[in-house]
């Protein structure tokens, strides 16, 4: 699991280079450049990877060390 | 003079905001002063962390940026960030939250000390940070002046306008700390997410459609430079420098503001919220900015390079009624006076990183601790007023600093990644970078400044600034706007050159303290009896 998210991180990373859109200048509906239209999409792509994120590599260890810790006293014990 | 004075409404609306949350929170306690007691929620400190990071460098340089170079500009800054950000903030920023509860961390220097058992160090990359933002507080002022001045159609001056900004600014940080900071970034994101909207169909409508104005970019043919239907595709960015943009977001989590922003939330399942929604934010903000820029260019098309980040300020002055203007003015001012965390950030850095650390919390106080933060806010407000009045027609220096400090925070980030990550890593391994980074920022800095002479013409390829260095020569180039190596930009050598040095200073040199190592990286069986979860034994010393 660990891996495939992984790649998944790697995959979406690597479609931000969208050299098959550099020089085109097609408009979509008439007035909106794809290669905007394009990077748009890919901003909608990853707040949907982080949603695979959140679910599958959310660290919960470290969440319910933080949550069982009063906070106040170790505030000032750093001080 | 009636966009003005919308706006003026507008700073007073986020004064009393700032006033208010003086109100709620608990006297005298530094905790609460510069963290909100550790206690915004889920919609606060998404709207708040990425209000914190949405600055006039960000929208009114995009869209000018847009204007010059095209659609490519939301590529290489909006979807880059809508990635590494929530990337970063999603790996980093929730370890720090975790740390800073567990431990009482409020600067990222704090957990660096204590993990790495350091304080000369600490206090080295506390005053490098703070350098590095500096110039930030400053165009945030210089931004304030300029906005108002504009808006007001020159009623109102750059100088008064931009101590306007300042005293507001300085005011609700004074009297808010940490909580009317985060409060009034709320209201500013909500502000600009639902302004930027409407500015984008209203300037559609007054330009005779948006369609019109592409058309008419797809035709125009300039009689000096490359023709202007470039800014519909990414021919004015080279994909290399393209590529090398991906590693500048890197720097938001290494700006103090944004790290100590991390330390705020009530819960760690706020952060879920925030790295989901926030490619959204950025998208709902930047590609408005952006298209804009670029139908910018068929509406005005001779501007010079001064002007272009006004372009928005511009477009919405010809194309809507005045009232229109005015609330959109104030939508674009909730952008500019993003310096807010950013002082408050310097404030904390101050108090905590060198008032508290050499003592001076054990001597006057807590109370005192406190008003040293309210007296340098004030004190870092006034200076940053009087050089951007001084520097008043030098902003481009600081432009390129800004540039640099980029640069700088994104190449420190491997810096947190060993210290957060990797047992192994060392204080000698941090200093290392620390150097490096401000060596590598001032020494680029420099060839910027002095290669300038030689600098190609847009679209011409980048010349070799040595030639004598033979196959190596492409190391040093100059290209239009930036020095570049093989055509990539400083960052990713700057950063990858940092992470080298982490790693190999750190193998060189002595390891932590046992005791350090076992409290920043907790054996699983122990983690297991801390937590109540059930657990597997992972062997002491185990990397």
């Amino acid at each position: 699991m660990k891996w495939l998210l992984v790649l998944m991180v790697l995959v979406v990373a690597a479609l931000h280079q969208d050299f098959w859109f550099w020089k085109d200048k097609t408009l979509l509906f008439g007035f909106f450049p794809i290669g905007l239209g394009y990077h748009v999409m890919y901003s909608i792509v990853a707040a949907l990877m982080m949603v695979v994120l959140v679910r599958c590599a959310w660290p919960s260890h470290i969440e319910a060390e933080a949550e069982a810790v009063n906070v106040p006293a170790v505030t000032e014990a750093a001080r | 003079m009636i966009p003005a004075i919308i706006v003026f409404v507008y700073l007073a609306i986020v004064l009393y905001i700032g006033i208010f949350a003086f109100r709620k929170g608990k006297k005298g306690s530094s905790e609460d002063f510069f963290l909100a007691s550790r206690s915004l929620g889920p919609a606060v400190f998404l709207l708040s962390i990425f209000g914190t990071n949405m600055t006039a460098v960000a929208i009114l340089g995009a869209s000018g940026m847009a204007y010059e170079r095209g659609i490519g500009v939301y590529g290489l800054m909006a979807s880059a960030s809508g990635l590494v950000i929530p990337l970063t903030i999603f790996f980093i920023g929730t370890r720090l939250w975790a740390l800073g509860k567990r431990f009482g961390h409020m600067t990222q220097v704090q957990f660096l000390r204590d993990r790495w058992e350091c304080g000369r160090i600490g206090t080295f990359i506390s005053v490098l940070t703070a350098l590095m933002l500096i110039p930030y507080i400053i165009i945030g002022v210089m931004g304030g002046g300029s906005t108002l001045k504009a808006i007001s159609d020159g009623f109102v001056s750059y100088e008064v306008g931009g101590a306007v900004v300042a005293v507001v600014v300085m005011s609700y940080v004074f009297f808010g700390g940490m909580r009317g900071t985060a409060w009034v970034n709320t209201f500013q994101t909500l502000l600009f997410l639902c302004f930027g909207a409407i500015a984008f169909f209203l300037i559609a409508q007054k330009i005779g459609g948006f369609d019109v104005a592409m058309q008419k970019l797809l035709a125009m043919k300039p009689p000096k430079g490359p023709p202007t239907a470039q800014l519909l595709s990414r021919e004015r960015i080279p994909m290399q420098e393209f590529f090398s943009y991906m590693f500048i977001p890197l720097s938001a989590i290494m700006f103090p503001h944004v790290a100590i922003m991390c330390l705020t939330a009530e819960k760690m399942s706020h952060f879920k919220r925030t790295v989901i929604f926030y490619p959204i934010c950025i998208m709902l903000i930047w590609a408005p900015s952006v298209f804009l820029g670029v139908i910018a260019k068929s509406q005005f098309p001779a501007l010079g390079p001064g002007e272009t980040n006004e372009v928005i300020v511009m477009l919405l002055q010809r194309s809507t009624d005045p009232i229109i203007a005015g609330i959109l003015g104030a939508g674009i001012m909730a952008c500019v006076m993003a310096s807010d965390s950013q002082i408050l950030a310097l404030s904390t850095i101050f108090t905590e990183d060198l008032f508290a650390y050499h003592g001076g919390r054990r001597r006057f106080g807590e109370k005192v601790q406190v008003w040293a933060g309210r007296i340098f806010v004030v004190a870092i407000t006034v200076f940053a007023y009087v050089v951007a009045l001084s520097l008043k027609n030098q902003a481009s220096i600081f432009d390129v600093a800004i540039r640099f400090a980029f640069s700088g925070f994104a190449s420190l980030a491997p810096v947190m990644l060993a210290a957060l990550f990797w047992k192994r890593s060392t204080k000698w391994g941090a200093l290392a970078a620390a150097l490096w980074v401000t060596a590598s920022v001032l020494f680029f800095w420099w060839l910027q400044e002095s290669t300038a002479g030689i600098a190609p013409r847009p679209g011409q390829p980048p010349v070799d600034i040595w030639p004598q260095l033979g196959p190596l020569a492409g190391l040093f180039q100059r290209a239009t706007r930036s020095v570049v190596n093989w055509g990539f930009l400083p960052v990713m050598l700057q950063c990858l050159v940092s992470a080298f040095l982490v790693i190999v200073v750190s193998l060189l040199t002595p390891a932590p303290s046992r005791a350090t190592i076992d409290k920043y990286f907790p054996a699983r069986e122990r983690r297991g009896a801390f937590t109540g979860t059930d657990s597997v034994a992972v062997p002491a010393g185990a990397e």
